[in-house]
């Protein structure tokens, strides 16, 4: 098992532009069944995607590629043509938010947002928009989802993944990254990695996906990364300490950050003296999640955490 | 973005958010030019000089130059002395205060220079409140914090009285409606005039907030005059600055002079930068890992000199600024590159680098430290330039050695 995205996990892309096109390519490489691309004006045609295989994921494919992808005009269309379960958005920001709109109304199971720089106000309304619906949005301004050998969708490299027994879940990509790359290292491996996004308005925060790998049999332990801002640890924190049976560690970035500056990402903030990384460290520890030191740890934390 | 409190006033009272009246000066004769028109149009002999810098604390605050001088302060003369006599004492007050730095509580020690005046009319207040509107991220939504406590910073409230704080939702699909706005009169003890002008108040500002894609609307305080009338004597706003593009007369109202050069030379070449103290310049791609980084110097026992992040598609122009801004903070007496490439290769980072280096030169030390993709060809380009740059293996690895190499170790 795994969470969220798996081999069965048909994609729809919207936003094929240069990012979409490149990272669509990745996701073909990869083994992603990248099924469909939404782009309005292009609507009847196909996008060729053609290379050399990534044999990091997907095992026993051909050495090369080549893939036609037909576009639609809508997402609705392009489910109804094509059976797609997922979307990826790389629609640029003024129009991000809209995207995922469609997609939840197209009756699509996931949809993870790459997009960087969508107004808070933009998603404020399609977070409400998404309220009650079966649609899970992750996202935005995140790496997204990889289930390794198995779909990678989002921006993240394959090739530093291994399929193994760690669930990990963040908040910044390139630190995801880090956690990933020692997991693989020493030989644990990952179930799912799950990049929520910098954001302060996100789709899935860290109670959600410490569920899905508290319910995942093939989980055996969680990494999670947070960062200064908001309270989503310290909740995360008393969930793991109340419902979780599993082994956690983490980290969280920003113990030397200014308060009253946003440090790179939007979310990334301490302001009237809340969202502090000590306070999360405190949240954390208190809940018996093993938190690293310095991010060159996070495997480490995990070991300890497994005992 | 930041901006003024004279151009949230402007905002507000373009959306008939009651504000005092008042006119900003950007000299000492618009200043006292500004008081005769007040005082004929309100009829009150009463002005407030206000200095006006991006932070607050400013009635407390004094002047570096005249430290017997308020950032704010309420010019009574004329009420014996007539119009003139509040012309005298603006023209002395604003001679002091424009040019001068500014310290307050928010400021640091190193202050703010003032550069504009808002000379506004005098205000008889019988009740000070608070009242903000902000993001509340657990709900992915934005809510009305209105408090009793009036004048008195709001961080102090929530931890000494936290009841005396009252909250509101705003649904988007909705806005503040009518009942949440009467609950939160009723909250604030208002009744009467007073409580239907608070309502229209906080429904009408609860609206700019959405339409204006502001951050932060922090009204503090919030005054009930003697006659009933509910108006902002201050006003804070700041605004997403993702939705600036769709606000272009907002984006008009940035002051550069507000920024850090730095900062803003940063911000014009596309990259993340935010100075810091230390010593151990930081060149990172990714908000988390520079961030890590930064905590990562520190725990070894150095101190970071910035946070930079050159994001995920940084060319090799861009790298050369990023060196470029960290060299010129004379504090640096090292530099930590550290890359996880990802969507960022690890030679193009490092065709950058040595670019930089060759272009910008370099006298500290520089540790680099690359992974991810395309590390092996990366690290080839740094050892073939024949560059004095020390290789790591890891992040801890990395800020060890640079803390070796510069012997910062505090």
């Amino acid at each position: 098992m795994s969470v969220l995205v798996d081999k069965s996990t048909r994609v729809v892309v919207q936003g094929l532009g240069k990012t979409g096109q490149f990272h669509t390519d990745k996701a073909i490489a990869y083994g992603t069944q990248m099924v469909a691309g939404v782009h309005p004006s292009r609507a009847g045609t196909v996008f060729p995607f053609e290379g050399e295989t990534d044999h990091s994921g997907v095992p026993g494919r051909d050495d090369s590629y080549s893939v036609e992808l037909p576009v639609f005009a809508t997402v609705k269309e392009a489910v109804a043509e094509t059976g797609a379960n997922a979307s990826v958005v790389y629609v640029p920001p003024p129009f991000a938010a809209d995207a995922i709109m469609e997609s939840a109304a197209a009756g699509l199971e996931l949809v993870v947002a790459i997009t960087e720089g969508i107004p808070v106000a933009d998603m404020i309304v399609a977070k409400r928009y998404l309220e009650g619906k079966p649609t899970r949005l992750i996202g935005p301004n995140c790496p997204g989802v990889i289930t390794p050998g198995e779909c990678k969708i989002g921006i993240m490299p394959g090739y530093i993944h291994s399929r193994g027994r760690i669930g990990v879940v963040s908040r910044s990509g390139t630190l995801t990254y880090e956690a990933v790359h020692q997991l693989t290292l020493l030989g644990l491996g990952q179930t799912t990695a799950i990049g929520i996004g910098g954001d302060p308005v996100n789709g899935t925060n860290f109670v959600d996906c410490m569920r899905m790998f508290q319910d995942d049999d093939e989980t055996e332990g969680v990494v999670m990364i947070g960062e200064i801002g908001g309270t989503a640890e310290e909740e995360a924190a008393e969930f793991v300490q109340s419902e979780m049976t599993k082994p956690v560690a983490g980290f969280i970035a920003g113990t030397t950050a200014p308060p009253g500056k946003r440090m790179g990402h939007a979310g990334a903030i301490v302001s009237g003296g809340k969202g502090t990384a000590e306070a999360k460290i405190e949240a954390m520890t208190s809940a018996g999640i093993v938190v690293a030191e310095t991010p060159s740890g996070m495997g480490e934390a995990m070991i300890r955490a497994l005992g | 973005m930041k901006i003024h409190e004279h151009q949230a006033k402007q905002l507000m009272a373009a959306r008939g958010i009651p504000v005092p009246l008042g006119r900003v000066a950007r000299s000492v004769d618009e200043a006292v030019a500004a008081v005769r028109p007040l005082i004929e149009e309100t009829g009150n002999p009463v002005v407030v000089l206000k200095s006006q810098i991006h932070a607050g604390g400013r009635g407390k605050g004094t002047f570096k130059e005249h430290p017997d001088v308020r950032g704010v302060s309420v010019i009574p003369d004329g009420l014996e002395g007539g119009a003139s006599a509040t012309e005298a004492k603006v023209r002395e007050l604003a001679q002091q205060m424009l040019g001068s730095t500014l310290v307050t509580v928010q400021t640091g020690d190193e202050g703010k220079q003032v550069n504009r005046l808002y000379v506004e009319q005098g205000i008889d207040i019988d009740r000070e409140l608070y009242l903000a509107v902000l993001l509340d991220r657990a709900t992915s939504r934005n809510i009305v914090m209105a408090s009793t406590e009036g004048g008195v910073e709001i961080e102090k409230v929530a931890e000494e009285t936290p009841e005396r704080i009252l909250r509101a939702e705003i649904d988007p699909a909705i806005g503040l409606a009518a009942f949440q706005a009467n609950e939160l009169a009723h909250g604030l003890e208002l009744s009467g005039d007073a409580a239907k002008n608070f309502a229209r108040f906080v429904i009408a500002l609860a609206q700019a907030a959405t339409e204006l894609d502001t951050d932060l609307i922090e009204i503090n305080p919030l005054v009930v005059t003697k006659s009933g009338q509910v108006m902002a004597l201050d006003g804070k706003m700041a605004f997403d600055d993702n939705a600036l593009y769709r606000h272009p007369e907002i984006a008009e109202m940035r002051d550069e002079t507000e920024e850090d050069p730095a900062e803003l030379a940063a911000k014009n070449a596309g990259l993340n930068y935010i100075k810091l103290d230390g010593t151990i310049g930081c060149l990172v791609n990714g908000a988390g890992l520079a961030m890590a980084t930064m905590d990562t110097i520190k725990h070894v026992g150095g101190e970071p000199a910035n946070f930079l992040d050159v994001g995920g598609g940084a060319t090799a122009d861009q790298v050369t600024t990023a060196f470029q801004i960290i060299t010129k903070d004379p504090n640096v007496k090292g530099i930590f590159v550290n890359i996880f490439g990802g969507i960022m290769r690890c030679d193009v980072i490092a065709t950058g680098i040595v670019e930089a280096v060759e272009r910008v030169g370099l006298e500290v030390p520089l540790v680099v430290r690359l992974e991810g993709t395309n590390v092996e060809e990366g690290k080839k380009i740094i050892e073939e330039s024949g560059l004095k740059v020390t290789n790591a293996d890891s992040l801890l690895d990395g800020a060890e050695k640079i803390l070796e190499l510069t012997g910062a170790v505090s």
